[in-house]
């Protein structure tokens, strides 16, 4: 068993912890481990992608283009600009929160719908499950803990290789103490929201 | 979240994590840097646990100056470690060309993290050609845990030589993260004695040639460690070889089946015999490696010289790139020679234009007003941006367009000089306060000395920002007991006798015009000093105060002059067209609302 998760989003949004945690949870459940960031100018506002392998033989910390097994969108527009980093089978979760680039922001280039981007992306696949990890993430207590709630719905997705308790101690592991209940909530109303979309 | 000082256990470590621990199992007691990507967190761990280890860590003023204090302390008996980006290498080639002739008596290792593909670099030059330049063994690990294992293997090799090792890295080392075993610490020398020896450490003509001889010598007693490492190791069976290093191995082996590979972690001198022992007999040998084909003509040399007449697949061949860093689908151009994993197909990308998102200036960030009240005060005059490299080097960006001609660190102010003997143009150089000092000083001297009426914008956010906020002469250092003063720029520029020098403040966008039409005025080579720290430090160091800019519906006229000139990533033209203040990036710099012609803008506490 092989499993690629990319995770996608905009620096600051909590992509770098999200790997730790799923990366950290893998390889206490015993698999090989590889992963690849991309830092540096990443935290002037840029795009941000971390990958995360596990499984067995694993060695190279990049995976090829298409070859995700889960795509974890933490932003609408970086989502959809990375669907060549999946294939038809790769399960697509995407919080639907924008976060407007500085040239949209000053009117240089246009934000599409958030709608817009879901139908464009739902034409090319059918296997995309949107989130408001934000408004849950509020729900739990705290908007910052979004990631928490995309974590969470990332536990729940079918064939997920990771066991849920260990993702969500893995994650209380890494979080400060004093916001462990607002992270424990935040994950299981992702989980609890995941289990509901993928079975209606 | 990792916790490198541990004793012992597993952990998910950054490759550059996994060279910190690397560096306290091997017992290293002195190690110098300058600041780039993607070496930097090197750095940063070691700012603040070097010392708890009882490791000298400095922040250099330059590469070359952080090559010649481990030279000195490896000189002496003390292990040292030096590193730094792939084009700092170039800075510091100078001190290390000839400490290769001198050797150590420690050991001593000079890492370069290369960036393939320039996820963070000006270009992707490969310093694996430094080793072959220089003559010094070299060693490349493939992953974090191999990095970390050979961090101590390097030091031996080092020490049975006498001479300085190059560790070379590329960011998907750097950048990558993987499990990593811990061994335990070793404890050396942190003092040592140097004891003075003229032929070896003073190399006057009489003495360089010899030592030139020795070094060739020593080459020969490399490569017979090279051949007998256990970093040069073969595994697998097949027909075809595989001959590879770096993180290019990792793709090799868990996408190519069926294949014999030679995989190299000490690549200089390269093991010659057991690459030509690799070779015979083989129906074809492919070579993997990223940018130069350093390995494939080593081996395409070794075979001639063997009369193996194999044929060897690689870049020379056509099969792989030369340019950008490699992906495991780079193996497709194999794929009619070995077997090759199917790569599934990708999705076609969306029928729908999104948004660019490239990295830009912050909220607040100063260098948006010093952008700003510049090309204010320019006007309409030809000018030339002699940027450098830096955040500020995002002033290629619209609506800014302040960098016209990018090199190097240091280069913006040089250039200006030849453009300001070569052109009519007016050439405005813009360099940071740590780029300032890793090398702005000399080019100024020289415009002063040579009289070139270059404009010098000296961008001081009180911080190395670009590379994660590390200290430089203008902050002062405070590091295991050692405090010292920060060095006052504006001081030193009058000191070597510019006589046009103004320290202003850029979030005052109309004082810094001002100034700026002065300096632009001046007959002579001016010197402005844009001073106002960068804010993501200030949050560092949990000191920003924020306040928050207000819009004033009724004053504002829609004429987006804070917009077009501040372009502040907290302002947002509405879909009604009106001005919109994001509150959760807006710090209240209040830039926007001092260039604003009506008042509508307003700094609330």
């Amino acid at each position: 068993m092989k499993y690629t998760v990319q995770i996608v989003g905009v620096g600051g949004q909590g992509v770098l912890l999200a790997s730790m945690v799923i990366g950290n949870a893998a390889m206490k459940e015993g698999y090989d481990v590889a992963m690849s960031e991309i830092h540096g100018m990443a935290q002037r506002g840029g795009s941000v992608l971390s990958t995360v392998r596990f499984g067995k033989g694993i060695s190279s910390p990049l995976e090829p283009a298409g070859g995700a097994d889960l795509l974890m969108g933490f932003e609408p527009a970086e989502t959809c600009r990375n669907l060549g980093l999946c294939n038809r089978d790769t399960a697509i979760l995407m919080n639907l929160e924008p976060i407007l680039p500085s040239s949209v922001a000053a009117g240089f280039e246009s934000y599409p719908d958030v709608e817009e981007i879901v139908e464009a992306v739902r034409k090319i696949t059918p296997r995309l499950i949107t989130i408001n990890a934000t408004d849950l993430a509020v729900k739990a207590g705290k908007a910052v803990a979004a990631n928490a709630v995309m974590i969470g719905a990332v536990a729940a997705a079918d064939g997920f290789p990771i066991g849920r308790d260990v993702l969500l101690d893995t994650l209380l592991e890494t979080v400060p103490e004093k916001f462990a209940d607002i992270n424990r909530k935040a994950f299981d109303l992702g989980y609890e929201y995941y289990n509901s979309k993928e079975k209606s | 979240m990792s916790d490198i000082l541990a004793k012992d256990g597993k952990q998910l470590l950054l490759g550059n994590e996994a060279i910190v621990r690397g560096l306290f199992e091997a017992g290293v007691k002195c190690s110098s840097t300058y600041p780039g990507t993607p070496s930097s967190e090197v750095g940063n761990i070691l700012e603040t646990e070097a010392e708890r280890e009882g490791m000298y860590f400095e922040f250099s003023t330059n590469e070359k100056t952080a090559m010649e204090v481990a030279a000195a302390a490896a000189s002496s008996g003390v292990r040292s470690f030096v590193f730094m980006k792939h084009v700092g290498l170039n800075v510091a080639a100078d001190p290390m060309m000839t400490l290769a002739y001198s050797g150590v008596r420690a050991g001593m290792l000079i890492m370069t993290a290369d960036d393939p593909s320039c996820h963070s670099s000006q270009n992707e030059q490969d310093n694996r050609t430094y080793a072959a330049l220089s003559l010094l063994p070299m060693v490349e690990p493939s992953t974090p845990a191999e990095a970390k294992d050979m961090v101590p293997a390097a030091y031996e090799i080092s020490e049975a030589l006498e001479l300085p090792v190059i560790f070379r890295t590329t960011t998907r080392v750097n950048h990558a993260r993987g499990p990593v075993e811990f061994g335990p610490f070793r404890d050396t020398a942190s003092k040592g004695r140097f004891v003075k020896d003229d032929p070896k450490f003073v190399n006057i003509p009489a003495y360089s040639k010899p030592n030139r001889v020795r070094l060739l010598d020593k080459q020969k007693k490399a490569m017979e460690l090279s051949e007998r490492s256990s970093l040069n190791f073969v595994e697998g069976e097949g027909e075809v070889g595989v001959i590879t290093s770096g993180v290019s191995y990792t793709y090799v082996k868990e996408f190519v089946s069926g294949v014999s590979i030679l995989k190299l972690g000490f690549t200089a001198p390269l093991p010659e015999k057991k690459i030509a022992d690799f070779v015979r007999g083989k129906k074809a040998v492919i070579v993997v490696e990223e940018l130069e084909p350093y390995l494939e003509d080593a081996v395409l040399r070794i075979s001639a010289q063997n009369g193996l007449g194999v044929p060897v697949y690689g870049k020379r061949s056509g099969n792989f790139p030369r340019q950008w860093e490699y992906s495991p689908e780079v193996l497709s151009g194999i794929a009619t020679l070995v077997k090759v994993k199917d790569f599934k197909k990708p999705l076609q990308k969306a029928d729908i234009v999104l948004p660019g998102r490239p990295p830009t200036l912050c909220a607040g960030c100063p260098h948006r007003g010093t952008f700003a009240a510049t090309k204010r005060a320019v006007g309409s005059r030809d000018v030339v941006y002699c940027s450098d490299i830096g955040c500020y080097t995002l002033g290629v960006q619209a609506p800014f367009r302040t960098a016209d001609f990018i090199i190097c660190m240091g280069g913006g102010a040089g250039a200006a000089g030849g453009f300001a003997q070569s052109t009519d143009q007016l050439p405005i150089a813009f360099i940071g306060d740590s780029t300032f000092f890793h090398s702005g000083v000399q080019p100024l001297m020289s415009a002063l000395f040579n009289g070139h009426k270059i404009k010098m914008v000296i961008m001081d956010n009180r911080t190395t920002a670009m590379t994660g906020h590390q200290p430089n002469p203008g902050t002062g250092r405070d590091f295991g007991g050692i405090k010292t003063d920060a060095i006052d720029i504006e001081k030193l520029v009058k000191g070597i006798g510019v006589r046009f020098v103004e320290t202003v403040d850029p979030y005052d966008v109309k004082a810094m015009n001002k100034v700026m039409k002065e300096a632009i005025e001046f007959d002579g080579v001016a010197v402005v000093i844009a001073k106002r720290a960068c804010p993501l430090e200030l949050k560092r160091q949990k000191m920003l105060v924020c306040r928050r800019c207000e819009v004033d519906d009724g004053k504002c006229i829609r004429c987006y002059t804070c917009l077009k000139t501040i372009a502040c990533p907290a302002l947002f033209k509405d879909k009604d067209g009106s001005i919109e203040v994001d509150p959760v990036q807006c710090i209240g710099c209040g830039m926007c609302a001092n260039v604003c012609p009506k008042g509508a803008l307003e700094v609330k506490q």
